[in-house]
């Protein structure tokens, strides 16, 4: 097998979760920059619409190299999705199949359920609750508990940090309450 | 030397705060420099895209204790970043322009509480953390363009009920 064709497998956990790890000292080393994304979305807040609130007046551009961070994920994402993509079927676990088809998720094919992430869904309950809803607790969450997945839970954890494992476990703690006792009622009331 | 905070802000405790993910260099970056981010940024991105963390299926797998692959991936990553977080503080390992590296401590207050469960619900309604929303969009996925505005509105109403909010 080429080098290429290596590549353009999915990458199992114990090579993506060590080279997302690596982001950490990297970051650091390259310009004492600590790792986190969310805060880039408080840098489009302040950029855009600071509206005289005391949270968004400070000095943005100062913290512009976390624009280019996310700018750049976003176009990894496009390299890796168009030039390195995977040959082979997405596989997805058989039980969480079995619990999301029950669920009227038919498309296990992409990355994203077709079921959901459609355009044509944009307008809808399903629009709303998925974008639009979604969208808003991952953004007022990340903000009000001070970091996300990777300022609390891999930057922070790096650190040794307490008050990020406190986080990481209620990050956890509502995923599970999402998933286990909201998402069936959820899916009852949108299909 | 000490590297102060760039960013300070006062939090309704009265404490001085600083930004989760502050820059810490005291030299003046070049715009130029700025590009070594995107290119850090964009081989970030491939890994979440090839790692398939981007997958609402990935999290949902790990949500319903499916599969090990996300726990994996996050242990891992975290093991890596403590290790070298370690090393650096161990040696004292400078930065490439020769300052040393400085990271600044998370101050605990019940946001982190409340907060945080607040962004695992969306977690697993969107099935991204802010990172892999703007890889879920580079990869064509271009209605998570949505979920990233509507994230920036919730952001911009955290700052607005900021001060009515339990810290």
């Amino acid at each position: 097998m080429s080098y290429l064709e290596i590549i353009r497998q999915p990458w199992p956990w114990y090579v993506a979760g060590p080279l997302i790890g690596l982001t950490v000292p990297t970051l650091l080393l390259i310009g004492n920059k600590s790792f986190g994304i969310s805060s880039s979305l408080r840098h489009i807040c302040a950029a855009c619409l600071p509206a005289n609130i005391s949270f968004f007046n400070y000095n943005w551009k100062k913290e512009a190299w976390n624009l280019f961070f996310v700018a750049g994920v976003l176009l990894g994402g496009f390299v890796a999705t168009y030039f390195l993509s995977n040959p082979s079927a997405f596989t997805v676990a058989p039980a969480t199949e079995a619990t999301l088809r029950s669920y009227g998720i038919h498309d296990f094919s992409g990355l994203m359920p077709a079921d959901l992430f459609a355009t044509g869904n944009l307008f809808t309950l399903k629009g709303l609750v998925f974008f639009v809803i979604g969208g808003l607790l991952v953004g007022f969450g990340t903000r009000y508990a001070g970091g996300c997945t990777s300022g609390h839970a891999i930057m922070g954890l790096s650190n040794l940090q307490w008050p990020s494992l406190v986080a990481t476990c209620c990050f956890m703690v509502g995923g599970f309450t999402m998933t286990h006792l909201i998402l069936p009622y959820i899916f009852k009331l949108v299909n | 030397m000490q590297a102060e905070p760039l960013i300070k802000e006062i939090t309704p405790t009265g404490q001085a705060a600083v930004c989760d993910a502050p820059n810490n260099t005291k030299k003046t970056e070049g715009r130029l420099s700025n590009l070594k981010y995107l290119i850090v940024g964009l081989l970030f991105g491939v890994v979440f895209v090839k790692g398939e963390i981007i997958s609402w299926f990935r999290i949902q797998e790990m949500f319903r204790l499916d599969s090990f692959y996300m726990y994996g991936v996050i242990g891992s990553a975290v093991v890596v970043g403590m290790v070298s977080v370690f090393l650096i503080k161990r040696f004292g390992i400078k930065t490439i322009q020769g300052e040393t590296v400085h990271i600044a401590p998370k101050k605990f207050n019940k946001g982190q509480v409340y907060g945080g469960l607040i962004f695992g619900l969306g977690w697993a309604l969107t099935g991204a953390c802010p990172g892999p929303i703007f890889a879920q969009i580079g990869s064509g996925f271009l209605v998570v363009g949505v979920t990233l505005l509507s994230a920036v509105a919730g952001t911009w109403l955290y700052g607005y009920f900021r001060d009515q909010l339990p810290h």
